[in-house]
């Protein structure tokens, strides 16, 4: 069979679509379905997550077996019902408490997916975040600190300490009231 | 309706004006995705949930306007036909997968169309800002705004350590997506692109299509944008990018020049065929379309044709799109169909610029 956009190639991706109740065949080759741009399931959903689910089986708890589902019954999201298994298959959370609880598992994944990098450094939001810009702030400062005592200029690192203890201050009175 | 007014009302206000570098860089784009704390993401949402987080980020939304850029309309995707959806994807307003998978997914679009925020996409929350030409940095001001705007309204998941949490791993942290959309016709013609592209990947950049993942290159026009959204500032982020991007301008001039004072006739002639091609064609695949508008493009920043408008290449790279074609002719058409009307819409394309 001939694909039915360009006649030319034959046609491999064969599917049906019902849209209200209409059932409509298709019969194109794979280069059509990507060029046409049309939103045919299949055609370009080979995207960033069918790899990254492949990723996910990456897993060694995966690959040595694969009823890993009944090993491991303990990761599931109790508040969407997502398991590992499941997420490891679509690549996927199903909610924000899924990051919770598959957590322990998640560093070698996004290591791979952002060049070794596990934890966020970008923006924090302005309403709900504002007591992790302090701490934030906290964090440099005392690296900062670390660095100036490797180069023994301790001058400069006082400087930094007491920066440190103002802000420490800060937050501690801040929970007192 | 005559063409004109299609087009008029077609094209995006914010894509008549000229931006910077807007020679070689059609649009820079910005992308952040949220999500709010208390709902399941849209992929697992029952119907139920899915509609309570449009209307809860409608209530807190609705009425309100954000600085310059004006009020905001929405459009649900179910009270949209399939072709005004279509429109909408080719316009890179909503995503193809809003527009055709989403359940209760909606778009808030503001007057000239800059600002798109998809609701019930992927992720509960994406906010879309698109600027002509080189302007990174002002898009990503923008979306910062207009994020922290809807901040101060709703509750987003956010983690300390992961940062802003997404539903697919790809977009944790930042959940920042800067994308450059380049024309990149002097780069393709001395083939140094396929072997730029290996090395910006190396630079954790990707480099697509016009229109996204798994898109071939038509009409030498390239996005570029960021891989990596964790572990990193969206400053740095755009830094990055903003470098990548600058250096492609400075080769791809630096190839124009080399072929315009090597090969000067061999490129008139190449775009003059092809300004032919487009006057006189009267079937017009959009492979082919893309090429010559392509061609044509670079003869109007070489100065090789004169009293066209630099514009056409993004105005008809848009227009001459299957949606687009259906919704002018006002019916639905088959490929074969649409070849000759992109053939016909191109030709009076260009008899408006001669005439004006």
């Amino acid at each position: 069979m001939y694909c039915q956009e360009c006649h030319e190639r034959p046609a491999t991706l064969h599917f049906t679509k019902i849209l209200n109740g209409k059932k409509m065949e298709f019969h194109i080759c794979e280069h059509c379905a990507k060029e046409k741009g049309e939103f045919i399931p299949g055609s370009n959903t080979f995207s960033i997550h069918q790899l990254l689910s492949g990723l996910l089986h990456g897993d060694p708890y995966f690959s040595d077996n694969t009823s890993s589902e009944f090993i491991q019954p303990s990761l599931k999201c109790e508040r969407c019902g997502m398991t590992y298994y499941q997420f490891a298959k679509v690549g996927r959370f199903g909610c924000s408490n899924c990051y919770d609880v598959f957590d322990p598992k998640l560093d070698p994944i996004l290591k791979r997916v952002h060049g070794g990098n596990t934890r966020h450094a970008g923006k924090i939001p302005l309403r709900i975040g504002n007591h992790l810009q302090e701490k934030r702030r906290l964090e440099t400062l005392k690296q900062e600190m670390q660095q100036y005592v490797m180069q023994e200029e301790f001058e400069k690192a006082a400087e930094i300490r007491d920066q440190i203890r103002n802000i420490e201050k800060r937050i501690q009175k801040g929970k007192g009231e | 309706m005559s063409l004109e007014r299609f087009i008029s009302e077609a094209i995006c206000p914010w894509m008549k004006k000229e931006g910077p570098d807007s020679d070689i860089v059609l649009s820079s784009r910005i992308r952040l995705a949220r999500n709010l704390k208390d709902y399941i993401f849209p992929t697992l949402a029952s119907k139920n949930e899915a509609e309570s987080v449009i209307q809860t980020i409608e209530k807190g939304i609705k009425d309100q306007t954000y600085s310059t850029i004006g009020n905001f309309e929405l459009l649900y995707m179910d009270a949209l036909k399939p072709n005004e959806k279509r429109v909408f994807v080719e316009k890179h307003l909503i995503s193809p997968h809003l527009a055709e998978q989403s359940r209760y997914g909606a778009v808030l679009l503001n007057n000239d169309e800059s600002v798109s925020i998809m609701i019930n996409e992927e992720d509960h929350i994406r906010i879309q800002c698109l600027f002509p030409g080189f302007q990174l940095r002002e898009a990503l001001t923008l979306a910062n705004g207009i994020d922290d705007w809807i901040e101060q309204r709703v509750d987003y998941a956010f983690d300390e350590h992961r940062g802003y949490l997404t539903s697919c791993p790809t977009n944790v942290g930042t959940g920042l997506r800067a994308s450059v959309m380049m024309h990149l016709p002097a780069l393709v013609l001395t083939k140094q692109m396929s072997r730029i592209i290996p090395a910006i990947n190396q630079l954790g950049l990707v480099v697509r299509g016009i229109y996204g993942e798994g898109t071939e290159a038509q009409g030498n026009i390239f996005q570029i944008s960021n891989q990596m959204t964790l572990g990193k500032s969206e400053e740095d982020i755009i830094e990055d990018l903003h470098s990548v991007v600058m250096q492609l301008i400075q080769q791809e001039r630096v190839a124009r020049k080399t072929l315009y004072d090597s090969l000067k006739v061999q490129l008139e002639d190449r775009i003059f065929r092809s300004y032919g091609v487009l006057a006189n064609s009267r079937i017009i695949s959009s492979k082919e379309a893309a090429k010559c508008l392509s061609d044509v493009r670079l003869g109007i920043d070489l100065g090789l044709i004169k009293g066209l408008s630099q514009s056409i290449l993004n105005e008809l790279m848009i227009l001459t799109q299957p949606g687009f074609l259906q919704q002018y002719s006002g019916e639905s058409l088959d490929p074969d169909e649409r070849d000759i009307k992109r053939a016909a819409l191109i030709r009076e394309r260009l008899k408006l610029e001669n005439n004006a």
